[in-house]
């Protein structure tokens, strides 16, 4: 057995002339949480759905569990676990007869079902409303028993979509963190698709840039950051009291070597240097009259990769 | 041959999973469930009281008309139990057509919001994320409605032979008994074939309020308008009084037919042929045909060959219906809401 669990080759999906998905190669290891970050519209749920067979690529292989879920789904759909983005459950059944109709059409015993269900339900903290019917949860709720519905039949994966969505901060981290105690505690591959960076940023081992069908980068996020900032790896916020422009600055800034770009936002000017010069911009600008009241050496975050990508790009106008 | 297999082992899952005190088959479990929904619904029980009012009082009627309907030269005179479905007064219509009036009704709500609700409600797409085939649901879907109409028209059909055996006190003979289990029979399918319609509309179209009115409508379609147009076609087509007996025969025929394009046509046609023995033909007889006969009533074989075009046609329908939307929806990508 190879050691990805989850792996794409060359997937591809079109709707009429649209590309949703295009030559897509990704490798998830077994037991690590993956983080699929991207917009709206990048593909995300489509890819997701083509891992559990519900539609067909239009060309490429998914293997998951070492099969091929576009051949053999319900072998796939035995091992792993899907939360949509929007749950549903059956609104006049209570959260604990929804778990177990799950658990039945896994194939599970109703003793061994019932006991397994009532240990989940305690597990994402519902145990009080297990009689209740599902009409009366709230969304962190649902999103808790969607959770437990896709734990109940003890998958190697879990794949999560956009699981955070309308939920308050509060429960948003008490949701990760159980991701993440499940992850760790049950060995179990965690894939999550998320537009949300900093969510994405406290959970996952390994993150995959998703945009418009392709994936631009994936890795580690100190690996990201090098591949993506390579020839700027440091970035300098400097603010300066007066109003001035980008020209003006580049001619304070003239003598230091290593800057690389300037731009101005929000009023603050971004240095991306491929050195750290930061003493040496604070000295400039100082010396040359200005009044400094910012200065910020800058280290990449999920934040910055994702700006970098989405800024204005050519890509995002496409798929938005 | 496999498939043929694993279709026998399905069916078989039930009984040899209870033994083994293992899960039943996933497909039960989805039967299960779907008939337990039924049960438990607002719209069902409704529905199930409307039945029953129409039953009992239709029984009433025809219990209070029954020593009427019994005439001295009446041919149906020796199937004297059979008037319990067929008499009346003219105050109530009886019993088999209020049922072909219902049943129609019962199974488009039984079915119409079969799928799209699941889609609107965001279940669909975590029951496909299950390790079932995605016809399962379909069919289980269609399994339960089936078995909840079947139980429903039985116990009815077997309530009314009981209450009219205990009123009347004559028991009936055995070709009585064989016609009324056709007759339910007839009625389940009838209802099975409203049923797939309406199944078939909550898989097109995405608003379960859209697909119930889609069922209406084309039940009142065919019930009142249908017959309206048909009429005027026949106006227009009408041979001359000058015509020959052959041309009168074929238009007589292209009318009969063009009335049997709809389902409860089929429906009361079979339905009269078996409550009344007497009928023997559905269709125009030519004086040569009738003369010397001896206004008997046929035994039940005949006259299930006579209604045997009206049941293939029933049965073909409800199979189209069915193809139609298992088709549609196993084509269908399945994205969350």
């Amino acid at each position: 057995m190879s050691e990805y669990i989850i792996s794409l080759a060359g997937l591809t999906k079109k709707y009429g002339a649209l590309t949703a998905v295009d030559q897509l190669d990704l490798s998830i290891r077994k037991g690590e949480v993956f983080g699929l970050l991207g917009p709206n519209g990048a593909g995300k749920s489509t890819t997701i759905l083509m891992m559990l067979g519900l539609t067909e690529p239009t060309s490429g292989t998914v293997q998951v569990c070492g099969i091929n879920a576009t051949m053999h789904p319900v072998e796939v759909k035995k091992r792993v676990g899907y939360l949509p983005d929007e749950v549903g459950f059956y609104e006049h059944r209570s959260g604990l007869e929804n778990l177990l109709y799950t658990a039945r059409l896994n194939r599970m015993p109703v003793q061994e079902a019932t006991e397994r269900a009532c240990q989940l339900l305690k597990r994402v903290g519902l145990y009080e409303s297990a009689h209740k019917k599902t009409r009366t949860y709230s969304r962190g709720m649902r999103q808790r028993l969607g959770l437990a519905d896709v734990l109940i039949k003890n998958p190697e994966v879990i794949i999560l979509d956009e699981p955070t969505l309308g939920i308050d901060p509060r429960g948003v981290r008490e949701f990760l963190d159980l991701i993440v105690q499940l992850s760790r505690e049950e060995r179990i591959t965690v894939l999550l698709s998320s537009h949300h960076l900093h969510q994405v940023q406290q959970v996952c081992d390994r993150v995959g840039i998703f945009v418009g069908g392709r994936l631009l980068a994936e890795g580690d996020i100190p690996t990201l950051s090098e591949k993506l900032f390579a020839g700027e790896p440091y970035i300098i916020e400097a603010g300066v009291q007066s109003p001035l422009d980008t020209a003006h600055l580049q001619q304070v800034l003239q003598g230091i070597e290593g800057i690389r770009s300037i731009q101005l936002s929000n009023g603050l000017f971004r240095i991306g240097c491929h050195r750290d010069v930061t003493s040496a911009i604070a000295g400039a600008i100082v010396r040359s009259g200005l009044e400094l009241i910012h200065l910020h050496r800058k280290t990449y975050g999920l934040d910055d990769i994702y700006n970098r990508y989405f800024e204005g790009g050519p890509i995002y106008e496409q798929t938005a | 041959m496999n498939r043929l297999l694993n279709l026998v082992a399905l069916l078989k899952a039930p009984p040899a999973a209870a033994r083994a005190g293992k899960a039943p088959h996933p497909f039960w479990a989805i039967v299960d469930k779907e008939v337990s929904d039924h049960l438990r619904s607002w719209r069902f029980n409704i529905l199930l009281v409307l039945i029953l009012l129409t039953c009992f009082g239709s029984l009433y009627i025809s219990v209070t008309n029954i020593g009427k309907a019994v005439k001295p030269d009446d041919p149906d005179g020796a199937f004297f139990f059979l008037k319990l479905f067929t008499a009346s007064d003219g105050t109530l219509p009886p019993f088999h057509v209020l049922i072909g009036f219902l049943g129609p009704l019962l199974g488009i709500s039984l079915g119409f919001d079969a799928i799209n609700s699941e889609q609107n409600g965001g279940t669909l797409s975590r029951i496909m994320a299950q390790p079932i085939h995605r016809d399962y649901l379909i069919n289980g879907k269609f399994v339960a409605s089936l078995i909840v109409i079947s139980v429903l028209f039985f116990a009815l059909g077997f309530l009314v032979m009981g209450l009219g055996l205990i009123i009347i006190g004559v028991p009936p003979t055995a070709g009585e008994f064989l016609r009324i289990v056709f007759f339910i029979l007839l009625n389940i399918l009838y209802v099975a074939f409203w049923l797939n319609l309406s199944i078939l509309f909550s898989v097109l179209l995405r608003q379960a309020a859209t697909s119930a009115l889609a069922g209406i409508a084309v039940w009142l379609f065919f019930t009142i308008f249908y017959q309206i147009i048909v009429k005027l076609v026949a106006k227009a087509l009408m041979p001359s009084e000058m015509a020959s007996q052959q041309a009168v025969l074929h238009y007589q025929e292209l009318v009969l037919n063009l009335f049997r394009i709809v389902p409860s046509q089929l429906f009361s046609d079979a339905t009269t042929t078996l409550l009344m023995p007497s009928v023997r033909s559905l269709g125009p007889l030519t004086m040569e045909q009738v003369y010397g006969a001896i206004p008997s009533p046929l035994p039940l074989g005949q006259s299930l060959l006579i209604v045997w075009p009206q049941l293939t046609g029933l049965i073909a329908a409800t199979v189209v219906c069915f193809a139609l939307s298992y088709f549609s929806f196993m084509k269908r990508e399945i994205r969350p809401r």
